[in-house]
């Protein structure tokens, strides 16, 4: 497929004798909004961290931009906010964001504007030149997801991206990831919040290490013959079981 | 480009730790100057003497010995009582031609320096006694060579070597380095000095990558694409001006606080310590990749750093087993210490210690190495 961003294909994953991901095939393509669900401790993150080239695939291949991961070069197309805020506590939001700019490799003459604009998205404007351990829960995660959208990327990977952010700031998030989308860049997203995964394009159901189902939200609704992802998630979780 | 990016960055959290600061640049001068302040106060021990049945001319010798004082006691058994009630360090007791010793020994230090002071004032004593016996025979002699016949006197006179005036040789001290008041505590500060700046580089560098690590602030940073090496090279850099700060802190400290003579060039002593200093951080690096938390990195301090003091030089190694002498090879301080020492005490040069320097070196770049390499657990490439 030309137009794949990330392209897994038979994602084998161990860590020492336990299996995290036995078969995984998952594809995201341009323009499009991935959503990832699934019961903790699926491996939603290990999907993430693979695609990333965190970690080595021990079966199957994770190829992104059509070139196979690990590749470190790529990671300056690709924002990843983990599960973790991982911010540095004693520097300012806007000293975080300039630091992780710099490491992406954002040129000088941008950086200015980049940032105003990313922090403008996630409204963190009044509060850039605050010690980010002076910030609430939620000024934290939006301070990531920030990071995360630094540089106009390519392709977006989001581990649970509005946990602990509020319902008026969660839409306007929504709205911005849509934008992105409809520049033509791509979205991996995992979340607990099911109403969220019914504005992706896609939705993949990970479960026992496998993607058991991977289909629009509506497809996936009508296949289940109920009347929201919550219950495709219950349904699918229950005959797993 | 990014290396100096992380160390601004670095630097700037560091300038916001302000306790930690203040005991990397504090905590050294205090400890140095109670050091000081100990180490010069202990070195003269003054002990007690009882003694029991001593000639008085031996009793009088060991009380011209320096920090000894004697006190007479009619029996053994009162002398042991103030032994008990700890009024004498030791007790000397002569019975017939033979002398007993009993030492308290609970200051090993009072107990050699009894010992010390009873053999000074025996061989004295004994000395006395064969001038006034040397007296004697002069006299005897004399009286009978002139019992002899005039010539045989004159022959004789003439064969006799001229006596001079018995003087006690006069003894000047000169100091090479220092003066008289140069102790132990000298020969420890160079190693010392070493000591301070790997022990707090390598706690706070470790605890900084373990933070970024468990923060995971050190995913994110691998989730761009910056290069592992660059992350390391910018914890150098931050860390190595830290320490050179550190260093020129700790030596100004000890010239004008503590009043020690520095005869090589400072400059050189920083060279050494900043590269000790870059060891002690990837060291530090390393080892926090080893800890789960911050209190496991603490427990690195009794397994790694402690045993650096005893290895370091500040005991000296050349009575040890050969064994225990081989283990100081591997401990990085022994050659900042041997180095900064020869700089301070005898202002040798850099290059009279290639060898240190070199292995110093040595132990930087395989560990920096071994850093690079193991930033490859959290990210493949």
């Amino acid at each position: 497929m030309a137009d794949a961003v990330i392209d897994l294909k038979h994602l084998v994953k161990k860590f020492g004798k336990q299996t995290v991901l036995e078969d995984v095939n998952l594809t995201v393509m341009k323009k499009q909004i991935v959503g990832l669900i699934g019961p903790s401790g699926a491996g939603k993150s290990t999907v993430i961290k693979t695609a990333l080239g965190m970690e080595v695939a021990d079966g199957g291949s994770a190829t992104v931009f059509g070139q196979v991961m690990p590749k470190r070069k790529l990671l300056a197309r690709i924002g990843y906010m983990a599960q973790t805020d991982a911010l540095y506590d004693s520097l300012s939001g806007r000293e975080n964001l300039k630091f992780f700019a710099e490491m992406k490799g954002i040129k000088k003459t941008e950086l200015g504007e980049s940032i105003d604009h990313v922090s403008s998205v996630v409204d963190l404007q009044d509060d850039l030149d605050k010690r980010v351990s002076g910030y609430s829960g939620g000024m934290m995660r939006r301070l990531s997801l920030a990071i995360a959208l630094l540089g106009n990327p390519e392709l977006l990977v989001l581990d649970e991206p509005t946990v602990g952010i509020d319902p008026a700031l969660r839409r306007q998030i929504w709205q911005e990831l849509d934008a992105i989308r409809d520049e033509g860049r791509s979205i991996l997203i995992t979340t607990h919040v099911m109403d969220e995964a019914e504005l992706t394009d896609k939705v993949a159901l990970l479960l026992g290490g496998k993607v058991i189902a991977f289909d629009e939200p509506v497809a996936l609704k009508t296949q289940y013959r109920v009347d929201s992802i919550e219950n495709v998630f219950l349904k699918a979780e229950g005959e797993f079981k | 480009m990014r290396t100096f990016a992380i160390m601004r960055r670095v630097l700037k959290e560091m300038m916001r730790d302000k306790r930690s600061l203040a005991l990397m640049f504090l905590a050294p001068i205090l400890v140095l100057w109670l050091m000081s302040v100990i180490f010069t106060a202990n070195s003269t021990t003054s002990v007690k003497i009882g003694t029991v049945g001593v000639t008085t001319s031996v009793s009088t010798n060991l009380d011209q010995v320096k920090h000894i004082s004697v006190h007479h006691y009619v029996s053994q058994k009162k002398a042991k009582q103030a032994l008990k009630a700890d009024k004498i360090d030791s007790i000397i007791h002569k019975t017939g031609d033979d002398y007993s010793l009993t030492y308290a020994n609970t200051d090993s230090s009072k107990t050699s320096a009894t010992r010390m002071a009873f053999k000074t004032a025996l061989t004295q004593a004994n000395i006395n006694q064969m001038k006034l016996q040397l007296g004697v025979a002069h006299q005897t002699i004399g009286k009978l060579q002139k019992t002899l016949p005039a010539p045989v006197q004159k022959r004789l006179q003439s064969q006799m070597p001229k006596q001079k005036k018995a003087t006690a040789p006069q003894i000047t001290n000169h100091y090479v380095y220092g003066d008289s008041n140069t102790g132990f505590f000298d020969k420890m500060l160079p190693i010392l000095m070493g000591f301070f700046v790997f022990f707090f580089v390598f706690l706070i560098s470790g605890m900084a990558l373990l933070k970024e690590r468990t923060s995971g602030t050190l995913s994110r940073l691998l989730a761009t694409p910056v290069k592992r090496y660059e992350i390391v090279f910018g914890y150098m850099a931050s860390y190595g001006i830290l320490a050179i700060f550190q260093t020129i802190i700790i030596v100004m400290a000890t010239i004008w606080l503590l009043g020690i003579e520095v005869v090589g060039n400072v400059l050189n002593i920083i060279v050494i310590n900043l590269i000790l200093a870059l060891v002690a951080l990837a060291f530090g690096i390393l080892l926090s990749t080893f800890a789960n938390s911050e209190f496991q990195m603490v427990q690195f301090i009794p397994v790694v750093i402690i045993p650096q003091i005893f290895f370091s030089g500040i005991i000296p190694m050349d009575s040890m087993a050969s064994w225990i002498k081989d283990i100081s090879y591997i401990i990085p301080i022994k050659y900042s210490g041997d180095a900064v020492t020869g700089i301070m005490m005898q202002g040798k040069n850099l290059s009279s210690f290639g060898l240190d320097i070199g292995v110093l070196l040595i132990f930087l770049v395989v560990l920096t190495f071994l850093n690079v390499r193991g930033l490859k657990r959290y990210r493949k490439v």
